[in-house]
């Protein structure tokens, strides 16, 4: 795809605007408001200058080629990318308003707010009924026995696998299939009540049938949850997204209605990314 | 995958209760059509022809709706079938509006001119249109080849009671010229009748194939069941 002199990115400032004005979900709140982030591993710019307005109780995709920033912007909204030595930020996250890198930020009352499920599931090596009281226990979130127990079984509840596991909530959650794995760690992100969910390829590593039941999962989740998803499947992004934003060489090319996007996408750009003439 | 995704379901479902929904305008605007010709009542036949926007607002929507789940789904198998069958149903319901307003056109011009003749074969052909739209359709929905093979078999009466109105009415004409232009009329809706069969036939055709991926368009007529 890429010529001598590199596609032309055409500017993206009347892209958001046109979504704006086409969607249904246009009056629901901003949740997340990214403005000229730039974001550098050492002098590498991972991110140019991605401007984009994720609203309330939606789902969003991200997509691209490997490579493209998708999976590093998702951390920095909620400040994940910090943990990695010789990054940097520029521009702001806004939060529910609040600057998530102002001063002054607690960044572990943040990643409760917005909690995370990643490529691999990763269980904590204890009991299903202790990964998910994890984060409750140590951020006091419970006051009595009877209270953590009401907010594990909610949460599990939530992530569609109270059934499969309430007879056995003491067996070691590493027993479990790679899909139970992975519904158990966002039911173990659900259960500190965060109010957006970042899934970085939260199905890529399961078969199509654990993987349907996570894009259910996903759509009956943001009645109650802002959720951004990260995906290299671009069916899946099509499948279970309201709004997608594709990521090409770490700048934001198009962001709109995934209809809009799947159909009848306004840069050439994304096009040729999804018709899969290049990627 | 034997649970289908449960949100395409939805959208699936949805789809089809739009289709019902036009079905269910088209076949009343045969109804008001012809009955508007029966009682030579002006203001059914203006109901008629005034009154297609809902159903090509239908029209616009239902093929968003598939050409959305399409791109969003891409749907194989009896899915896929469904969607590419639900496509070319909206078409065929929309052109049984459009036939509504040729009848009410014609009608009009009918009711103008004394009656050729007291009318039982057209209020017949548009009896039997309107029973073959709303079994292509229930066929539709309850994934009924038999009801949509019975729909074919009878397009063969309402082609039959075409050609009876055209030979009866040829003789009114030969036999007093003035009748011209009303029987002309007549003539002219029982042809519109009949391409509302076709129709209807061609939505059980589609129903056949996406439920047993037969494609029976284009063969000689299966025998009627006894």
């Amino acid at each position: 795809m890429s010529t001598a002199a590199g596609p032309t990115v055409p500017s993206l400032s009347g892209v958001a605007a046109r979504a704006g004005q086409q969607t249904p979900a246009a009056d629901r709140p901003v949740k997340i408001d990214a403005q000229h982030l730039n974001f550098y591993y050492g002098d590498t710019r991972a991110l140019e200058d991605i401007s984009v307005r994720i609203r309330r109780n939606i789902v969003t995709a991200f997509i691209g080629p490997s490579g493209c920033g998708k999976s590093t912007f998702l951390r920095t909204l909620n400040r994940m990318n910090d943990i990695i030595p010789g990054t940097r930020v520029e521009g702001k996250v806004l939060i529910d308003d609040t600057d998530i890198y102002g001063p002054g930020v607690d960044v572990v009352a943040l990643r409760r707010q917005a909690g995370m499920v990643f490529q691999k599931s990763n269980p904590f090596p204890k009991s299903v009924f202790d990964n998910v009281a994890y984060g409750l226990r140590i951020n006091g979130m419970a006051s009595n026995r009877s209270e953590l127990a009401g907010r594990v079984e909610e949460s599990l509840k939530q992530a569609a696998l109270w059934d499969e596991v309430k007879d056995r909530l003491d067996d070691s959650a590493l027993a479990m299939s790679g899909g139970q794995q992975q519904r158990l760690c966002i039911a173990r992100a659900l259960a500190v009540r965060p109010d957006i969910l970042l899934m970085d390829e939260p199905a890529s590593a399961l078969d199509p049938i654990a993987t349907q039941r996570i894009e259910e999962l996903v759509y009956d989740l943001k009645k109650a949850y802002t959720i951004v998803i990260v995906t290299h499947n671009m069916q899946q992004a099509a499948r279970v997204s309201d709004y997608t934003a594709f990521f090409w060489l770490g700048r934001l090319v198009e962001y709109d209605r995934t209809d809009k996007i799947f159909t009848n996408p306004s840069e050439k750009l994304t096009e040729d990314y999804v018709t899969g003439r290049f990627g | 995958m034997e649970q289908r995704v449960r949100h395409f379901q939805e959208e699936l479902d949805a789809l089809q209760a739009r289709l019902l929904e036009m079905g269910g305008l088209a076949e009343e605007r045969v109804r008001v059509a012809i009955q508007g010709l029966v009682q030579r009542e002006p203001a059914l036949i203006e109901r008629v022809m005034r009154g297609d926007e809902p159903l090509n607002e239908l029209h616009i929507e239902v093929d968003s709706r598939c050409f959305t789940l399409l791109a969003l789904y891409q749907p194989m198998a009896t899915d896929l079938r469904a969607i590419v069958a639900a496509v070319k149903i909206n078409t065929d319901l929309e052109r049984v509006g459009d036939l509504a307003v040729n009848i009410a056109e014609a009608a009009r011009r009918y009711v103008t001119h004394a009656p050729v003749k007291k009318l039982i074969d057209i209020p017949q052909m548009g009896d039997i249109a309107q029973t073959m739209l709303r079994d292509a359709l229930d066929s539709f929905v309850r994934r009924d080849t038999r009801l949509a093979q019975q729909v074919l078999n009878e397009d063969d009466r309402l082609d039959g009671l075409k050609t009876q109105v055209f030979r009866e009415l040829l003789t009114y004409m030969l036999h007093d010229p003035t009748t011209v232009e009303p029987a002309l009329d007549l003539i002219l809706i029982s042809r519109q009748l009949e391409r509302i069969g076709d129709h209807a036939t061609n939505i059980a055709e589609d129903v056949i194939f996406m439920v047993s991926a037969l494609d029976v368009r284009h063969h000689p007529p299966a025998p009627i069941s006894e």
